[in-house]
């Protein structure tokens, strides 16, 4: 297939960078402020070259001399989202999302806000357009939560939950680990990269939540018999409290216990809660640092644990290029 | 249960039987825990025991709640005696109150199952409150974690204010409170619920945190096996 990825994070430079090992070809690549499309010249394929790019990203901060909207417009198969995500309108990759799907094309998202904040409107697209979505690579990174969910069918998935933030499930495990209390390990997982300058997206539960409220909206259109029935979820419908004021002395009262705290989200085709919830210490959900898991309750299959890592440039890439390679 | 002191900062405090109604170490509970237990042993020696079991009267327990009014004890042991039941101990807390403020009257006896269960009914239809019969109040254990100004905010109110719901009992408490008492604290909690009430006592915890602004850790019931 061909792809124009918009968005050169970790995560859109390697989608970029492992496209052709997938057998994809990468046709335009755009940031915030510029692009690049690939003219079909020369002696290469119609691709750009992935380290030209991911070379001109780190020593000038553009991607090319194109103009973002060149590369929207692009001859390509699939847009790959990887920009930020963004709250309440999810702007601006709803609109990426839009002009790939009004020109017949599809869109493999990375980015959670248009299908957390805005699943309905990209319904109607849909409606109207011949090309599909995908968004495997907004929920638990590397992790196939998605699609497994869909393999199962929605309608015989009663819940989802899981840890879906390796930043906060980092720290709650060092926080027991090492009888530190939260702004000390903050610090550390600062310092390792492990958590942003501003944590506040991880440690007060709004990644996890977004996460959810995803599979809510998979598990609810995807068991409607008319989707029109189906209930839409978003942010607001999310019930969330995060860990920064979770005490040292409440994870050393736990672990007396033989139990722990982990930031657990829960999605069904009602409800979407996220919250420190206590779980035995040894338990499946007790996944130790970065580490995602994602616990499906099934109506005929029991129960289904999947974890792995979920963040990171080349674990979210390879959903990505799993989504693009279902599309084809 | 762990009730030691792990660390410095940590203060232990066992409640036993909902909080107030502790059994005393008076001579009627030892007689009621000695005394069972031998007859129990007594069954099994016959030859076909396990057969036998079902129909064979066993040592039951039950609380009641009794208002503080002469009589009502005597009305309370009527339907026990009337309906087969063998008296054996009565331990008669007048020094406690319920949370409803009646007096908590624990009453052992002798009888088949078949008997038990209706000498259950017949107390219920006397207008006796059977608080607990048997084993089936506290079913369900749960154990939970609450943070914040667990002192400032009355911790003895709180827990009060649990065992005042009618779903769950405060079956132990352990308390830290590295910073002591002005700063934020934790507890750990296990309670114990009657069948099925488990969400409904976990909904009054959750009223009551967010009334006193204390965070609750919840624990995630009905997932691990």
């Amino acid at each position: 297939m061909r792809l124009a990825v918009v968005g050169a994070g970790a995560v859109g430079r390697s989608v970029v960078d492992l496209a052709s090992e997938y057998g994809h070809e990468v046709v335009a690549v755009a940031d915030s402020s510029s692009a690049v499309v690939a003219d079909g010249k020369g002696d290469r394929d119609a691709g750009v070259d992935p380290d030209a790019v991911v070379a001109r990203k780190t020593e000038r901060g553009i991607v090319g001399d194109d103009d973002p909207a060149d590369a929207l417009a692009a001859d390509y198969d699939a847009l790959v989202e990887a920009t930020p995500t963004t709250l309440g309108d999810a702007e601006p990759g709803f609109s990426h999302v839009r002009t790939a799907l009004e020109r017949d094309r599809h869109a493999v998202l990375a980015n959670k806000g248009p299908v957390a904040e805005r699943f309905g409107d990209l319904r109607s697209l849909l409606n109207d357009s011949d090309g599909e979505i995908r968004f495997e690579a907004t929920v638990g990174g590397a992790i196939p939560a998605v699609s497994t969910v869909e393999d199962i069918e929605p309608g015989h998935v009663t819940a989802v939950r899981g840890v879906l933030n390796g930043t906060a499930n980092f720290i709650l495990t060092r926080m027991a680990a090492e009888g530190l209390d939260y702004d000390h390990v903050l610090a550390e997982a600062q310092d390792l990269g492990v958590a942003e300058a501003d944590p506040s997206f991880d440690v007060d539960g709004t990644d996890a939540a977004l996460k959810c409220v995803i599979l809510a909206n998979v598990l609810s259109f995807g068991a409607a018999d008319d989707p029109a029935d189906a209930r839409e979820f978003t942010l607001d419908d999310a019930d969330v409290s995060g860990i920064r004021d979770v005490p040292g002395s409440a994870l050393r009262l736990a672990a007396e216990d033989g139990r722990t705290v982990r930031l657990i989200g829960e999605a069904t085709g009602e409800t979407v809660r996220v919250a420190p919830r206590l779980v035995p210490e040894n338990g499946t959900l007790a996944v130790s640092g970065t580490q995602n898991i994602v616990q499906i309750e099934t109506t005929h299959a029991g129960r289904l644990n999947i974890s792995g890592r979920g963040a990171g440039g080349p674990e979210t890439a390879s959903a990505v290029l799993g989504d693009v390679g279902r599309l084809e | 249960m762990p009730d030691r002191t792990a660390d410095g900062d940590l203060r232990n405090v066992a409640r036993r039987d909902g909080g107030g109604f502790r059994r005393g170490g008076g001579g009627v509970s030892d007689a009621r825990d000695g005394v069972p237990e031998e007859e129990a042993d007594g069954e099994d020696v016959t030859p076909d025991g396990g057969g036998h079991a079902s129909t064979a009267p066993s040592t039951h327990t039950v609380r009641l709640e009794l208002a503080d009014e002469p009589g009502q004890l005597l009305a309370a042991l009527h339907p026990i005696a009337d309906n087969g039941g063998n008296l054996l101990s009565i331990y008669h807390e007048r020094g406690n109150k319920t949370p409803r403020g009646r007096i908590p009257v624990e009453v052992d006896f002798e009888a088949t199952p078949e008997r038990f269960e209706g000498i259950v009914e017949a107390l219920r239809t006397e207008g006796v409150n059977v608080m607990q019969a048997g084993t089936e109040r506290y079913a369900e254990e749960v154990t939970i974690l609450l943070f914040g100004h667990l002192i400032d905010t009355d911790l003895s109110d709180s827990l009060s204010r649990i065992e005042a719901c009618e779903s769950a009992s405060v079956a132990d408490v352990s308390l830290a409170a590295p910073q002591g008492t002005e700063e934020s604290s934790s507890a750990r909690l296990r309670l114990e619920a009657r069948a099925g009430e488990t969400e409904a006592a976990l909904a009054a915890v959750r009223e009551l945190a967010d009334e006193k602004k204390l965070r609750l850790v919840e624990p995630l019931t009905g997932v691990e096996a």
